[in-house]
């Protein structure tokens, strides 16, 4: 097994929290103990995090962004144009005539800026190289110079120089990359010195779910110590530190905010209310106006909130915690409080509306069990009793706190009592500037204590102890003894022994105040190196928890995990293996013991056939065509030889007469489930149903029923066919245009040149999990990318989905998850009087419909595709559609059905736009996640020599459009170790690797590029060649075999790249071969394979066709025609 | 990498080639062939010899047959346990094939029980699993089926179905995920060399401290005799299905994989063999 032992059940994401002493930790979700933060060497009030990043408020009062490392760097790309003039006598020169622009310029011309003008934003960028000429213009290459010609400034510029062309101007590029990762990087402050907002005393990020572009937009959104709030402008993936403060008005002086990953804002305010920010959307992210909600009990306001998608948690100055009932985008104040159990410090929301807290007791971490949307409040808090890491190499100090006690006998206990009353509101004054600064200068001479405690009861240790201590604490006793050197708490007991008298009396001032929960540096004894942590701050924001998620935080993990599930993957291979393969391998001898000499014995139980029948629907094959009742039948025999097979029969009714067909199941190719939200139903083609592109459509009374059935023949199909376990590593992958998994044993005489098997008789069967894109080489290597570009690679498993039991395997079967979109549309009519409006003429679509207009679409009565998907977000305006949308998302043109466009014009009288909801499926497979980098494209050298000792070669396209190459990719560890970035000057869609490392790839511009040099020495290659795409297309999928180069474009149209050869391989030009193609792959012999769009016959079932083109030969790399399998 | 689905296959194939011969005291017509057969190791003697009695009956005369037993060097064998574990405990370090002698007369009464019809195999095969499933799911899994369910567990055994037993068989080998295991491990261990017939206690799958245990835990805790050594030499063999697992194996492992049809772990315990 190549696993590595953190989690590879599920992405593993981080739950941010900051101890009272401001250390920062991590705690992963598949993990079991707190991480101290990579940079530990700043100590922090808060921190708010998400996914790639986190902000925080260090006790210097400055704000950093930690921004986690990756593979895929971040880049900015810098351009300025060179622009010149013709003139007769010097020809293009440097003078331009006083009208007209900067010789160095922006690209509108209008602002001055010189190559030395652009510096680096900040000290935590750059520079990739110098400043270099872009010589790729539109797709086209120019000529050397990169220079673009036109008539006059500002003009139509073009490639070639013309008798008319009097200026010329091109573009000088230049690349900087952010360096500062996995570290804190001080946000920067030029702003105005006026301006400049006082120190920041909360924080909060967000809002990357209001829009898709620019990539990684984030909403960060901080309160200053006057009570201002202030918005960072500019924050998105290519810009992590964003540009500037602005101050945003507020009714009142703001203590505390919260943004959550859509539009939801909200702030608490000093008297006690909160502060609801409305008007937040797409065009706005800043909002337009504050709403004021009234705490839930006047006399006690409002202390904190938090806010996800569609929830708002909020702690009153008395602790108690309260829910915001009925908050959503539409009404983002919601309508009234409830009060939960549990008193806490404060309240975090995290992704998928998922609730922490601070106990206010134990200053635990509590995390929120139960919350799921149709119950978002939760059911129960549970604490985090996870261990910090740094507790686990000295596993015999953890009980320092039981042995240190006795070692300091009475002195400690009258510490310990003493520090008491501490234990709740030491927090009060811990922000304060005045016991800030005194924090840091305590922390210095306070560091050796911890160390030479821990070191004192190392010696003492002794797990039964430390059990006591734990459970002692999870009753929440968490006694802060102190066995510290007394000169320091003296002097912090005296301060918080002031706290502690005055709060009583101004207790909604220090609390509002106090949150950030910093104890006075003295405590840190309190818990030195043992048990329990003490924590000020938790955000989870960028941590998944999602419903099936196992997580390990709620037990004290000592050696062996627990679960069988972590048993087969965090034990490591080693320990496994004795004992299972002892197993395997003895039962291997005793069969041949007991049976080798046996054989002739006679069986004490015969075999007989067996049979499972049943009742379900069957499509008719008869018009009118409609759903009748069937009894079915499937009876296995085991032959002779002990093989089985099956035939299932279908009884049905016809003009009163009772007929039955039959179905031989060795001569079924495919069973595909076809689920809607009327009919759980399957088909199953033979290759004579496949050429008459009209399947056996059999439908069960429920999900369940139609699933053990589809799991039944599925088995009985590959074992008639005597097909078990993994598939081999020569099989054929494809996945459905519903992400459905089939993959297809090749036989010897597929790629026969005479008489070659029509690829009608393939047999496919499914393998569990849910793809968009899956791509395999001749190792087995198998990956594959989901419809939420998830990278999965394959474990070697087979099974999983429906497939329970014997038919899946036990080991390598995981948990996926996938989640795409489905789409509406609104329609609108435009009518002289009132405008746009939803009353369409009578011959009209429907005012929301499908995308062709046929189908009546409204928000209400669309549903998840299957019962097995969920909606996981609300109906959004989708401005990603083609053509592109205004501010509003419509989009117009003349009349319906047409090409629409993003503008209004005179001429068009209809617009539609497009709304989105995210469903999101949870299946099972046998794959596991390859986080973090979201991928576009993925594609594998398709075999290299036997016995190679070199990686296997392995390309990507990044959701972003970057171009990664993955190193340490081996048939041993599929999975490969990192991501090696490859510079593109522009983003990439499709990339394909053949044999002999070439290396392809399509640009979003629609050419394409070849890599050179690429070698297992040189994994990277070392530059790009520009190659044209064909006349007037834009190229969008590229795939290489041995020798031959295809490439698809929008249109359809398939081209093969002619004049190849080992001295010029990026070739000569390109030859169309065919139209009507929706996806290319061209095998490791140079068989090429394609999805067709719809062919002759298809209904509407599905909507490709897998075709293997027929007649390809050295001589004919091209082939002659099409030969129609599966699908249509 | 071989799969633990193929462990069950290979649990549910096991055979073991015996050679019944008619006791020498019986009285025959004829003189009686023995007769050779491959065992289930998974199922039950009364259950798998109607081809055995058929055999013999022919030899004999009908007022001579009354109910037939089986016995293996003096020892009656018990048909309510399953042969692989009377072979293991018996048997296991003879010469194959297994030499069973088959007896109409005398039934012995205080060692065994009666067997009138399948429906008493039926009958204590399914009071094992509900036992067991008592055990592992406080009844929960095996209540929740339906009578047919029941049916074809027992069909899967009778008939020698993998795949139909195992169909139904796998919720009984489910737990839910937060658990670890189930919640206690139906086991049973039986000794060559004492007349007590088996031990059974609640033994669970997990520690307290969350760590799995392991065969060796099962055996130190109730039966420390079985896992002595003697100057670093192994007294007994440990066994189940005729190998000995390692006593590192996890109990919750073998519980879900080396567990007979009934859902219980058999385990022998037998002295080392001494050559």
């Amino acid at each position: 097994m190549t696993l590595k032992s953190c989690c590879p059940t599920m992405p593993n994401s981080l739950l941010w929290a900051v101890d009272i002493f401001g250390r920062v930790y991590t705690l992963a979700t598949a993990g079991q103990y707190w991480e101290l933060c990579k940079d530990a060497h700043l100590e922090f009030k808060r921190v708010s995090a998400v996914k790639q990043c986190c902000w925080g408020i260090a006790c210097d009062n400055q704000v950093y962004v930690y921004v986690c490392s990756s593979d895929v760097p971040i880049r900015h790309r810098e351009e300025t144009y060179e622009n010149q003039r013709w003139n007769p006598v010097g020809g293009f020169c440097e003078k331009l005539m006083p009208s007209d622009r900067w010789q160095w310029s922006d690209v509108s011309g209008l602002k001055h800026q010189l190559l030395d003008s652009l510096v680096l934003p900040s000290p935590h960028w750059e520079w990739e190289s110098d400043w270099y000429v872009d010589e790729n213009f539109g797709g086209e290459p120019t000529e050397k110079g990169g220079w673009t010609y036109a008539m006059d400034f500002p003009a139509t510029y073009t490639r070639d120089k013309k008798w008319n062309s009097c200026v010329r101007r091109r573009k000088w590029i230049r690349y900087r990359r952010y360096k500062s990762r996995d570290t804190w990087a001080k946000i920067p402050s030029h702003d105005d010195p006026k301006q400049l907002p006082d120190p920041f005393s909360d924080l909060s990020i967000g809002g990357w779910e209001i829009t898709d572009e620019p990539v990684g937009r984030l909403s960060v959104w901080a309160v200053s110590l006057q009570g201002k709030v202030w918005y960072r402008e500019d924050v998105c993936h290519p810009n992590p530190e964003g540009s500037s403060w602005s101050l945003v008005e507020t009714p009142g002086e703001a203590v505390q905010i919260s943004c959550g990953p859509y539009d939801l804002l909200w702030a608490t305010l000093w008297e006690g209310q909160a502060m609801v920010r409305e008007g937040i959307d797409r065009n706005n992210p800043k909002g337009s106006s504050w709403s004021i909600v009234e705490p839930p009990v006047p006399e006690n306001g409002i202390m904190h909130v938090s806010v996800g998608v569609s929830v708002v948690w909020a702690v009153t100055k008395d602790r108690k915690v309260w829910f915001r009932r009925g908050v959503n985008s539409h009404n983002p104040c919601g309508t009234s409080w409830i009060e939960m159990v549990g008193e806490m410090m404060m309240v975090n929301v995290g992704l998928n509306d998922q609730v922490w807290g601070i106990g206010c007791d134990d200053r635990a971490v509590y995390f929120r069990q139960g919350v799921t949307p149709s119950e978002l409040s939760g059911k129960t808090w549970k604490a985090i009793i996870a261990n910090r890491e740094n507790d686990r190499s000295h596993t015999g100090s953890s009980s320092s706190l039981l042995s240190a006690g006795c070692f300091f006998g009475d002195e400690v206990r009258g510490s310990g009592d003493s520090l008491a009353p501490s234990d709740t509101d030491t927090s009060s004054e811990a922000d304060r500037p005045g016991l800030v600064s005194e924090y840091e200068l305590s922390s210095g001479n306070s560091r050796p204590c911890p160390e030479s405690s821990a070191v004192g009861s190392g010696a003492q240790g002794d797990s039964s102890e430390e059990e006591a201590a734990l459970s002692a604490n999870r009753e929440g006793k968490a006694q802060v003894t102190a066995p510290a050197e007394l000169p320091w708490t003296n002097i912090d007991l005296k301060e918080t022994r002031k706290a502690s008298a005055h709060s009583a009396a101004c207790y909604a001032e220090t609390t509002s105040l106090s949150s950030l929960g910093l104890f006075p540096m003295g405590l840190e004894e309190g818990y030195g190196a043992d048990d329990h942590p003490l924590w000020a701050w938790v955000s989870g924001g960028g941590c998944t928890v999602e419903t099936h998620t196992v997580l390990k935080w709620f037990t004290i993990q000592s050696g062996l995990s627990t679960s069988m599930q972590t048993l087969s993957l965090s034990i490591t291979p080693a320990q496994t293996a004795a004992w299972r393969k002892q197993i395997f391998q003895q039962l291997t001898e005793r069969t041949k013991r007991e049976l080798e000499n046996f054989r002739h014995y006679e069986q004490a139980v015969e075999q007989s056939v067996w049979v499972k029948t049943g009742t379900l629907q069957w499509w008719a094959d008869w018009k009118p065509h409609k759903w009748i009742d069937v009894r079915v039948a499937l009876e296995q025999f085991t032959g002779n030889d002990g093989t089985r097979d099956s035939i299932l029969f279908i009884y049905y009714m016809f003009h009163e007469e009772k007929k039955y067909i039959h179905i031989f199941l060795n001569e079924v190719t495919v069973l595909v489930p076809v689920l809607n939200e009327a009919k759980h139903s399957f088909a199953l083609y033979t290759p004579e149903k496949t050429k008459q592109r009209w399947p056996i459509r059999l439908a069960a009374a429920t999900e369940q029923e139609m699933y053990d059935w589809l799991a039944l023949l599925s088995t009985s199909c590959s074992e008639s066919r005597r097909i078990q376990g993994r598939p081999s590593p020569q099989a054929i992958w494809s996945v459905t245009c519903k992400g459905d998994i089939f993959v297809s044993e090749p036989s010897a005489d597929l790629e026969a040149l005479t008489h070659p098997m029509p690829c009608d008789q393939m047999f496919w069967r499914q393998i569990g999990g849910h793809l968009r894109v899956v791509e395999c080489n001749s190792h087995g290597v198998v990956w594959g990318i989901g419809y939420d570009h998830t990278a999965w690679v394959y474990t070697g498993g087979y099974g999983g989905g429906f497939f329970q039991g014997l038919a899946s395997s036990t080991s390598n079967i995981y948990m996926q998850s996938d989640v795409k979109c489905v789409y509406i549309y609104e329609n609108q009519r435009w009518n002289p009087v009132t405008g746009y409006t939803s009353r369409g003429l009578p011959t009209d679509r429907y005012m929301w419909s499908d995308v062709t207009g046929l189908q009546e679409c409204t928000k209400a009565n669309t549903k998840p595709p299957s019962l097995h998907w969920t909606w996981v977000s609300d109906w959004y305006i989708d401005f990603n559609i083609s053509g592109g949308t205004d501010r509003e998302g419509w989009q117009y043109a003349s009349d319906f059905p047409s090409s629409y466009h993003g503008y209004k014009t005179m001429k068009d009288f209809v617009r539609r736009r497009r709304w989105a909801r995210k469903c999101k499926l949870v299946t099972s497979g046998p794959w596991l996640e390859v986080a973090p980098i979201s991928l576009w494209d993925v594609s594998i050298i398709p075999g290299c020599e036997e016995g190679s000792k070199d990686s296997i070669a392995l390309w990507a396209i990044s959701d972003k459009g970057d171009v990664l190459c993955r190193l340490g990719v081996s048939e041993l560890n599929p999975a490969g170790s990192s991501w090696l970035h490859v510079g593109t000057d522009q983003p990439f869609i499709s990339v394909s690797v053949g044999a002999f490392y070439q290396v392809w790839a399509v640009a979003r511009d629609g050419s394409a590029f070849y890599r050179g040099s690429v070698s297992p020495k040189q994994p990277a290659g070392d530059c790009w060649y520009h190659i044209p795409s064909p006349p007037k297309q834009k190229l969008k999928q590229v795939s290489v075999g041995q020798t031959s180069v295809y490439a698809l474009d929008e249109n359809g149209n398939l081209w093969y790249r002619h004049g190849i050869t080992p001295s010029y391989p990026q070739g000569s030009s390109w030859d169309h071969v065919s139209n009507n193609v929706r996806k290319v792959s061209i095998g490791p012999l140079d068989q090429v394979w394609v999805i067709a769009n719809k062919v002759q016959g298809s209904h509407s079932l599905s909507c490709g066709t897998v075709c293997h083109r027929t007649g390809v030969q050295p001589r004919e790399p091209k082939g002659q025609g099409w030969d129609y399998g599966i699908g249509g | 990498m071989t799969d633990d689905k193929d462990v069950l296959r290979d649990v549910w194939f096991g055979r073991i080639p015996t050679c019944f011969t008619l006791y020498q005291d019986e009285i025959t017509e004829r003189e009686a062939e023995p007769y050779y057969l491959l065992l289930p190791r998974v199922s039950y003697l009364t259950l798998v010899t109607d081809k055995v009695k058929k055999h013999f009956q022919k030899v004999m005369r009908q007022e001579d047959i009354s109910e037939i037993w089986f016995e293996y060097e003096g020892t009656p064998l018990k048909w309510h346990y399953p042969i692989g574990l009377l072979f293991d405990l018996l048997a296991s370090n003879t010469a194959l094939p297994w030499n069973i002698t088959v007896h109409f007369k005398s039934f012995p009464e205080k060692d065994l029980l009666h067997c009138p019809s399948k429906d008493t195999i039926e009958a204590h095969f399914m009071s094992c699993m509900k036992e067991a499933d008592a055990l592992k799911h406080k009844s929960q899994v095996i209540n929740e089926m339906q009578k047919k369910d029941h049916k074809q567990l027992w069909m899967g055994l009778q008939n020698d179905k993998f795949d139909q037993f195992w169909a139904i068989n796998r919720k009984l080998m489910e737990y839910p995920a937060e658990d670890n295991g189930f919640r206690y491990i139906p086991f049973r261990i039986y000794q060559a060399t004492t007349e007590r017939p088996f031990i059974q206690k609640l033994f669970r799958p997990v520690a307290a401290d969350g760590q799995l245990h392991t065969l060796g835990d099962l055996l130190k805790e109730v039966c420390p005799s079985a896992i002595t050594t003697e100057d670093g030499v192994k007294k007994n063999q440990i066994m189940i299905h005729g190998i000995e697992p390692m006593l590192e194996t996890p109990l919750q492992w073998l519980s879900e994989h080396l567990s007979y049809p009934d859902n219980f772990l058999h385990i022998s315990i037998i002295p080392q063999p001494t050559d």
